[in-house]
Order: C-alpha cells, then sequence, then structure tokens
C-alpha cells in the first residue's frame, strides 16, 4: 500500500480494496519501524489516527466519503493541532500541547484526512539541513549520512520513505522546496497568501506560506484544493477563488513560454545538477513548450536580502516565548529579567539565538534605514523582476539547490555555506510568488530537483506544467531502496 | 513670584490616550468590558498563543476617523500598523501593535477659551491607533506578579498635540476639551478612573523670547484633570530650580505621586528602550476610500464648539454660559429640553433661554457638582426643572423663593407646584394684602417714617426688608416696591 500515490490510494479505498483503518495501520507500523533510522517524527498520533480512520471506513460505508476522506497525512509541526503536542523542533515548546487547530489543519480534518503525527523539522523552521531541531536531525532516506534538507527535513523524509503519502510543510526561504529536492519528492510552495497562515507557527510572517510536500503533482492538486482560500483569521489571505488544480493538470504545454533565469545558470551551480536541468528542459521542449532566456538582474541580491527580512520578523515573532504564559519556563527564576534570560537562553537554540540577535540588530536604532529599509527596497526590485519576467513567460524553470544532499554536520559550522543552499529558493518567497521542486534525476544516486516558478496565484499552471513532466517521466516514482519494501526492518 | 515673572516660559505637549468604546478588541473577538474577572476577556489572540494572527476591528478605525473628522484633521487614506518591540509581562506578543509613520489621522486642531475670553488653537500632530496591554497584579500576591491580560488588545487613540500649551491651565483646558469632544463623539467613555482616558505629559521650560525648546521630561501617571495641572505645575518648578541652580534638565521620563504631589525619574532617555517599530507584516495597510470617510462624516453630531456657537447665535447666551452648558452632551440636552419645555414646547426666547441657562448653570450645576454627580443622575429631571422655572416666569414665586423651592425639590424629589403648595411659599400679588403689609411697618417705625418723609431716601430699603420680612418674603418684588414708593410718598 505504501507505494502508491495519494490519488491512487483515493481510488483503491473508493474500490474497498483495502480499508481507511488497515492503510492506517500500515503506515503507522511504517513509521514506528523507520523512526530509529530517519527521526521524521516528534510526536506519531495512533490513537488519533485510528479514530479518524474508522470515522471515514464509516463514511465509505455509509456512501458519504469526500475526495479527501481517509487518505493520511502527517503535519509538519508547526501546524498547531489541538490537543496535541506542538514543539515547531524547538525545547521552547516541548511542552506545549496546542489548544487549537490551525486552519490548515482543520480544513484537511474536516475533508476527512487521518493525521499519522507532527514531523521533525528545524527549530522554528530556522535551518535548511534539519539539524536545528531539538529532537536531533532527520536524516535523508537515500543515504541516512546525509541531511534531508530544512526546514520541512520531517515531511520530505517522510514522504520519500513512504511512511506517510503526503505531508504538509511551510517554506519561508525555501524550506519546502529545498528538502524537496533533496528527498527526491514533490514540493508545493503556493503564493503568499493562498494558504492560510492561521495557527502556522511564525518565523517570518511576510514570507511564511504553508503548502505541501507529496510524491507527484497530482497529489499536491487534490490536497491543495482542500487546504487553500481565504481565511478570516488571517488578514494576509487573499480572497480569490480556489481553482479546481486537478481539473487542469493535463492540459496541453504547447506553445508554453518556459523562462530561464540567465544568473541562476551562471556559477555556483554543480555540472551534474545542471545537465540533469538542462534534461528536463528537453523533455519539455518536446512537449511543445519554448525556452527563453530572462534576467532578473536583482535576484542575485536575495540572499542577502532575506537575511535582513527574515531575522527582523523573526526576533519580533518569537518575543511572545518569554516564559510567562506557556512553553519553556527555566527553573528557580530570580527575577523577571532572569525569566526571560534563562528562559529564552536554555529554550532556544543556537540557530534561533543567532537569528534573533541579528533581527534585533537590524532593526535597531541606527541601523534600521542601512538594514532593512534597504532590504525592502531590494525586495521591491526582486519583485519587480519576477513580475517583469512573467510578462515575457509562462514560467520559470531552473534548478532547486546547487547540489545534492550533504552529510549531516558538513555545513553546521558555516551559516554563510548552510544559508547559499537556498540561493535559487528564496527568491520566490520574497515576490510571492508560487515555485514547486519535482524530481528530476540523481546524481551519484541522490535526487536533484527542479524548479518550477510562476506568477502570483498561478498554482494551476504550476501543477499542470509540473504534471505533464511526471507523465513523461517516473523520476517521482522512484523509492529509495532501504524504503521499498512493505514491511520495514 | 509667578512663572511668568521669573521670566521663564512654560511649554507643554499632550499625549492623550483614550480608550475607544467597541464591543470587542482592536485585533480579537474578546470583549473588552470593565471589570470582569481576571483573564476571563483574554483570548489566544489576546493571550499571544503560538501561530495566532491579529484581525482589524473596523469599528476602532471608524471611531478613529471620526475623531479625525471632528478635529479638522486630514484622514489617511493609507495607514499602516508597526510593532512596536519591547518585553514586559503585561505584554503578551513582546510587541504592541500601534501606528508609527503613517497613523490613521494627522494635523488636526481644538480651540479653547482662556481665562481672558480669548480663544487659543492647540494644534494636534497625530492621532493614531493602538492595542492597550495588560495589568500586573501585585495585591494579595506576595512575592509573586499576576497578569490580567482583560485590557490587553483594548483600542486606544492615542492623541499627541503640538507643544502649543503654555500654562497647566491651558493643558487642563485642552484635555477637558478632548474629553469632552471624546463622549460627544460616543467613541470612548472618558472614564479616567478606570483608566478609560489617560493622559501623559511633555514639559519644558524655556527663557520668554527664546526660540528653542528646553529639554524635556515626560510626566506620565496623571489621570485626573487635578492631577494634571499639579503635576505640571510641580514638574515647571522643579526644572526652573534646576536650571537656575547652575544644572541642566535631562530627557527622561518621570512618575508623577499623586500622594506626595511630585514627580520623580523613572528612566532616563539612555535607559530608554529601543523600540525597533517596523511595519507589522500580518496586519495589511488601511485603506480607507472616500466613501467610507463621508460615510463616518455623515454620523458627526452636532460638536461641542458648534453647539456652543448656536446657543450664543439664536439663543442669545453669552460665550460663558453656551461653554458651560455645552461641557457634555448631556448637560446641553438637558439644558435645551428645559428651555423648550418652558417655552411650552416651542422655540424658547432669548429671556426663556436665558433663566434656563442661569439656573442650569448655576444653582443645578453647583448642585451636581457637590453631590459628585453628572447631569444624567439629576435628581431634578428637566421636566420638574422647568415647572420651578414656569412659577417664576407667571410670578407665583421669586427668584429668591425659588431657591429654596429649587432645594426642597432636591432634597424631595417632588415638583416645584407641590413645595410651593405644602410649604405656603406663593408669592402674594394681592394689591391689598401687600398694601395691608405697608401699613403695618410704616405704622410700627414711625421715626423711620419721618426720616424718609424728610428726605433720608435711603432708608427706602429698609421698608422694602421690613415689608418683605412682613409677608414672609413672599411679596411680589415688583409690585412692592411700587406700592411702597406711593404709600411712602403718603
Amino acid at each position: 500500500m505504501h507505494t502508491f500515490t495519494l490519488a491512487e490510494l483515493a481510488t483503491k479505498l473508493r474500490a474497498k480494496e483495502f480499508s481507511v483503518t488497515e492503510l492506517t495501520k500500515g503506515l503507522l507500523g511504517r513509521i514506528e519501524a523507520s523512526q530509529s533510522k530517519l527521526n521524521a517524527f516528534v510526536t506519531v498520533t495512533p490513537d488519533q489516527a485510528l479514530a479518524q480512520a474508522k470515522a471515514a471506513d464509516a463514511a465509505f460505508a455509509a456512501g458519504q466519503a469526500g475526495p479527501l476522506t481517509g487518505l493520511p497525512l502527517a503535519h509538519k509541526d508547526i501546524f498547531c493541532t489541538r490537543g496535541v503536542k506542538t514543539t515547531c523542533g524547538s525545547r521552547m515548546l516541548d511542552n506545549f500541547v496546542s489548544p487549537y487547530d490551525a486552519t490548515v489543519v482543520s480544513k484537511l480534518n474536516a475533508a476527512g484526512m487521518v493525521t499519522l503525527g507532527k514531523t521533525n523539522m528545524d527549530e522554528f523552521a530556522m535551518g535548511s539541513s534539519n539539524e536545528t531541531s531539538f529532537y536531533g536531525p532527520v536524516k535523508n532516506p537515500w543515504d541516512t549520512a546525509l541531511v534531508p534538507g530544512g526546514s520541512s527535513g520531517g515531511s520530505a523524509a517522510a514522504v520519500a520513505a513512504r511512511v506517510s503519502p503526503i505531508a504538509t510543510a511551510t517554506d519561508t526561504g525555501g524550506s519546502i522546496r529545498q528538502p524537496a529536492s533533496l528527498c527526491g519528492v514533490t514540493g508545493i510552495k503556493p503564493t503568499y497568501g493562498r494558504v492560510s497562515r492561521y495557527g502556522m507557527i511564525a518565523f517570518a510572517s511576510s514570507l511564511d506560506q504553508g503548502g505541501l510536500i507529496s510524491q507527484s503533482a497530482e497529489d499536491a492538486a487534490l490536497v491543495l484544493e482542500a487546504m487553500s482560500g481565504f481565511d478570516p483569521l488571517d488578514s494576509t489571505s487573499v480572497d480569490t477563488p480556489v481553482p479546481n488544480y486537478a481539473g487542469t493538470l493535463n492540459a496541453p504545454l504547447a506553445g508554453l513560454k518556459i523562462g530561464l533565469i540567465k544568473e541562476f545558470f551562471e556559477k555556483g551551480l554543480d555540472p551534474n545538477v545542471e545537465k540533469l536541468i538542462r534534461d528536463a528542459l528537453k523533455v519539455y521542449e518536446k512537449l511543445g513548450a519554448k525556452l527563453v532566456e530572462v534576467k532578473l538582474p536583482a535576484l542575485p541580491l536575495s540572499v542577502p536580502t532575506y537575511y535582513v527580512v527574515a531575522p527582523a520578523e523573526c526576533s519580533s515573532n518569537l518575543a511572545r516565548f518569554d516564559g510567562v504564559r506557556y512553553g519553556y519556563r527555566c527553573q528557580d527564576p530570580k527575577d523577571l529579567l532572569d525569566l526571560y534570560k534563562r528562559s529564552r537562553g536554555e529554550g532556544f537554540g543556537a540557530e534561533v539565538k543567532r537569528r534573533i540577535m541579528v533581527g534585533t540588530y537590524v532593526l535597531s536604532a541606527g541601523y534600521f534605514d542601512a538594514y532593512y529599509l534597504k532590504a525592502q527596497r531590494v525586495r521591491q526590485l526582486i519583485n519587480q523582476d519576477f513580475k517583469r519576467a512573467f510578462g515575457e513567460v509562462d514560467v520559470l524553470i531552473g534548478p532547486t539547490a546547487p547540489d545534492v544532499a550533504f552529510a549531516i554536520g558538513a555545513k553546521t559550522s558555516d551559516p554563510i555555506q548552510m544559508y547559499l543552499n537556498d540561493i535559487y529558493t528564496i527568491g520566490a518567497n520574497l515576490a510571492g510568488v508560487p515555485a514547486m521542486s519535482i524530481p528530476c534525476g540523481f546524481v551519484r544516486g541522490l535526487p536533484v530537483g527542479l524548479q518550477i516558478c510562476g506568477p502570483h496565484f498561478g498554482e494551476a499552471k504550476l501543477l499542470n506544467v509540473a504534471h505533464m513532466y511526471q507523465k513523461e517521466t517516473d523520476w517521482h516514482r522512484q523509492m529509495p531502496a532501504a524504503f521499498k519494501l512493505e514491511k520495514l526492518s | 513670584m509667578s512663572v511668568a515673572e521669573s521670566g521663564w516660559e512654560t511649554v507643554i505637549g499632550l499625549e492623550i490616550h483614550a480608550q475607544l468604546s467597541t464591543a470587542s478588541k482592536i485585533f480579537s473577538g474578546s470583549a473588552t468590558a470593565y471589570g470582569a474577572s481576571p483573564n476571563s476577556q483574554a483570548n489566544l489572540v489576546d493571550l499571544a498563543y503560538p501561530g495566532v494572527l491579529p484581525v482589524l476591528n473596523m469599528e476602532a478605525v471608524r471611531m478613529a476617523v471620526k475623531f479625525g473628522l471632528a478635529i479638522g484633521a486630514s484622514v489617511s487614506p493609507r495607514s499602516v500598523f508597526a510593532r512596536k518591540n519591547y518585553f514586559y509581562p503585561d505584554l503578551p506578543k513582546g510587541y504592541q501593535i500601534s501606528q508609527y509613520e503613517l497613523p490613521v489621522v494627522a494635523r488636526g486642531h481644538l480651540d479653547i477659551v482662556l481665562d481672558d475670553g480669548a480663544k487659543k488653537r492647540i494644534g494636534i500632530t497625530r492621532a493614531h491607533l493602538e492595542e492597550d496591554a495588560g495589568k500586573s497584579l501585585h495585591e494579595g500576591l506576595p512575592k509573586q506578579s499576576g497578569i490580567d491580560l482583560n485590557r490587553a488588545g483594548t483600542p486606544l487613540i492615542e492623541i499627541v498635540s503640538e507643544p502649543d500649551m503654555r500654562s497647566a491651565k491651558e493643558a487642563v483646558a485642552y484635555l477637558k476639551k478632548v474629553h469632552t469632544l471624546v463622549r460627544y463623539l460616543e467613541i470612548c467613555d472618558g472614564n479616567m478612573q478606570e483608566g478609560s482616558f489617560r493622559c501623559d505629559a511633555n514639559v519644558s521650560v524655556r527663557k520668554f523670547g527664546a526660540e528653542k525648546f528646553g529639554t524635556r521630561a515626560e510626566i506620565k501617571n496623571i489621570n485626573s484633570f487635578r492631577f494634571v495641572e499639579k503635576a505640571i505645575n510641580y514638574e515647571v518648578a522643579r526644572q526652573i530650580d534646576v536650571i537656575e541652580g547652575g544644572g541642566k534638565v535631562v530627557q527622561e521620563t518621570r512618575l508623577y505621586d499623586p500622594d506626595k504631589g511630585e514627580t520623580r525619574s523613572m528612566r532616563s532617555k539612555e535607559e530608554a528602550n529601543d523600540y525597533r517599530y517596523f511595519p507589522d507584516p500580518d496586519l495589511l495597510p488601511v485603506e480607507l476610500d472616500a466613501a467610507f470617510i463621508a460615510k463616518v462624516q455623515a454620523t458627526l453630531p452636532e460638536l461641542p464648539d458648534q453647539k456652543a456657537a448656536r446657543f450664543v447665535a439664536t439663543l442669545g447666551l453669552s460665550e460663558y454660559d453656551a461653554g458651560v452648558l455645552t461641557s457634555s452632551k448631556e448637560l446641553a440636552a438637558y439644558y435645551e429640553e428645559v428651555a423648550k419645555l418652558l417655552a411650552g414646547g416651542k422655540e424658547p426666547s432669548k429671556e426663556q433661554a436665558k433663566l434656563a441657562a442661569n439656573w442650569v448653570a448655576g444653582s443645578l450645576a453647583a448642585a451636581l457638582n457637590e453631590h459628585n454627580l453628572e447631569i444624567t443622575e439629576s435628581r431634578i429631571d428637566a421636566k420638574r426643572f422647568a415647572g420651578l422655572l414656569a412659577r417664576i416666569v407667571d410670578n407665583t414665586i421669586s427668584g429668591k423663593i425659588a431657591k429654596d423651592v429649587f432645594e426642597a425639590m432636591w432634597a424631595e424629589g417632588k415638583d416645584a407646584d407641590a413645595i410651593i403648595e405644602s410649604k405656603g411659599l406663593k408669592q402674594i400679588t394681592d394689591t391689598g394684602a401687600i398694601e395691608k403689609a405697608i401699613d403695618e411697618v410704616m405704622a410700627k417705625n414711625p421715626g423711620q417714617l419721618a426720616e424718609y418723609r424728610s428726605g433720608k431716601d435711603k432708608l427706602f430699603g429698609f421698608f422694602v426688608g421690613q415689608t418683605m420680612k412682613a409677608t414672609g418674603g413672599k411679596a411680589n418684588p415688583a409690585q412692592l416696591n411700587e406700592l411702597l414708593k406711593k404709600k411712602l410718598a403718603g
């Protein structure tokens, strides 16, 4: 059962080839068996999952099943889940049981999906390797000595190892696409405002966006439709209709104009990765697409811009974790200042502290104009670059990450090297445009991701472009050897 | 030596925080009622739980716009919420959502009346929307602090004046003016005890004629009109002392201690927080179109100054009386009702308007003041009050007797006629009865009569008094005068 995509599972459940409970039990077993190898989950919720499965089976029996009824998923541990520990990968929230569901969670619950558990992640989504989690690093199912990428490393590893057919994830600077690329799975970061951020613990509010890590574009289309839409609880969610994404997956690509970002092919890209990207472009040409080179001159400034904007917002967003109302509190505080200092000092990990300090610095009197304001101006330029590009082409295609997965520990001592892993993904967050990563081959046995980026609210086109490629190729159906068997040892 | 005589000029600007009377908070659906048990009006958004987001209550925006229109300000078509970052236990998010660079209201003004009757315009730099913080509780919690977040997220407008006031009196006049206005507009209940209306004062001194302002101190915690005046006067004297003693005033925040009647340093400029303001990415800019503003404009009531001008122009009141009577919407409504009832439901004549004004602004206002009551709590309603004045107009009682009737009405809660009847206070207008009293007085005082008749005119007053006494004060004064003159002349 684990080898089926979500779309296939939906068909099989409807055909009653197996029950939701059987499927759920099977996956819970796989999760349990995989934990020691992958550490992809912070919390597994078997009781809740089996209760939801039972309800879903009853819905099938009563003929009241909807398109997503009984389909299992995992939630990144950044989404608040009522009655379930929600840690955000941090010691700060190790004791935090959320009293409410995030909008994404309640929407997918209402659609009848079955929650298997909460996936591991970089602490507060700050990291590109999943090594900053309080719960230890997640390992890459293709080679457990390697990182899965981050921050949604748990979700990516879980889907790659087929212990969950799909998982929610979030992307602030590449946190869906980069781990999708490194784990050989499909990831979509929707347009900023497409998916409600209510109940999604904030890292950088103007960049954070919820999305999915899945086995295929088709699977993503099914679930994205259910989790998208305006939410009166999130003022930045956009009130625009959600299309039937599955309905346009097979639209022909003849005449599609694909933009190649000149700057992305200039330097820093591994030649083997580049070759796979060029191969994928040939597939598109065969499907009738035209390739056009486009220039986005401000785009190379994305990383420095991001590392001003994101820490600035994070320094403020994380101020609420003060040991007063919930979360970690230090032992025997002497006074208020001691309570703050030690609760935060002990509750947050090194990378989170680094970003809080950077963010506090760039917002400080005397530095605000030089850093924060300047970064906002560059952000405008990057925005305009994308706008101009989408005046000329339908989608932009290029690499997701400069290289394949790297070894655990290889970049932990050099934050700049770590940050450069997101060089191709951050631009979409700064501009708020949707972007995907889909598997497009292997280098040294490790998966490589192809990034597809579209204009605001262009998710339907992105999913269509990704799906047509996945019809021509089977990279997305490749499974890591250690997780191929139904029964994991 | 007064401040002015000393050669020092006082410069004051006020920052007023007015809690908006919305039913729910500015960024959450929690209720805003005062006095609920601690934390019973704080939901997940107010508690700043992980993942929650603010959603703007447009009612608060509407109220701020109403204020802006009432002070002749420009209402910004686009305003932006910013985060003011600092750590404090009563600030659950670790930042306050406020407006910084782009406030909703800018560049307005209000006119105050000075002691000499002249008008002075006080500039209002801006009025911005923000959320209130919670409260720290210490009573009954030894070695602990309690946090009550009921108030956290209550909408406020902060009204920032220009440094246009030159004395504590002017500052109080301006503060009262704003207080009156927000209550007219029904956007704030103005309750200073509950903290719905509070103010900080920026105070500095400079030599008369100096162009540059002196270094200012910000005084916090001045929560009554009386304290504002006292705190400013104390602070002005302190600053002059510092400078004249060869020292320098330092820029700092000072706390007013109403028990000791002094201000003391809270924190210096160096210790001040760096608030790291930046636009709140969780909230979109507030875009207000002309239609929205026009709709708010249409809800503006007659404003205090407009009402006062009307009282002067159409009712013939003095500026002073008009000012007193329009100091609250309810008082003005009471007055207008009394005057109208006195005129039998028609437009009052100037005489009727004046009589009503004298009595409402005089005896009634004094009684309310003495008992610390609002006009809405008056023990005499408008109808009864008009009934009293009607008895003066129809000569049933004199103005003097009316004062006694008023006091009896206040004390006993009966109408004027019942009191006049039961106490036999009806004015004597029967010529025969008055003449009889005069005859008796003349008979009893032959000496004075002779002196009067020999030319000592001053004694006329003596006879008026005696006759009035003889009638128990009830003789119609005009009639008495006339008859007495005749009789005394012989």
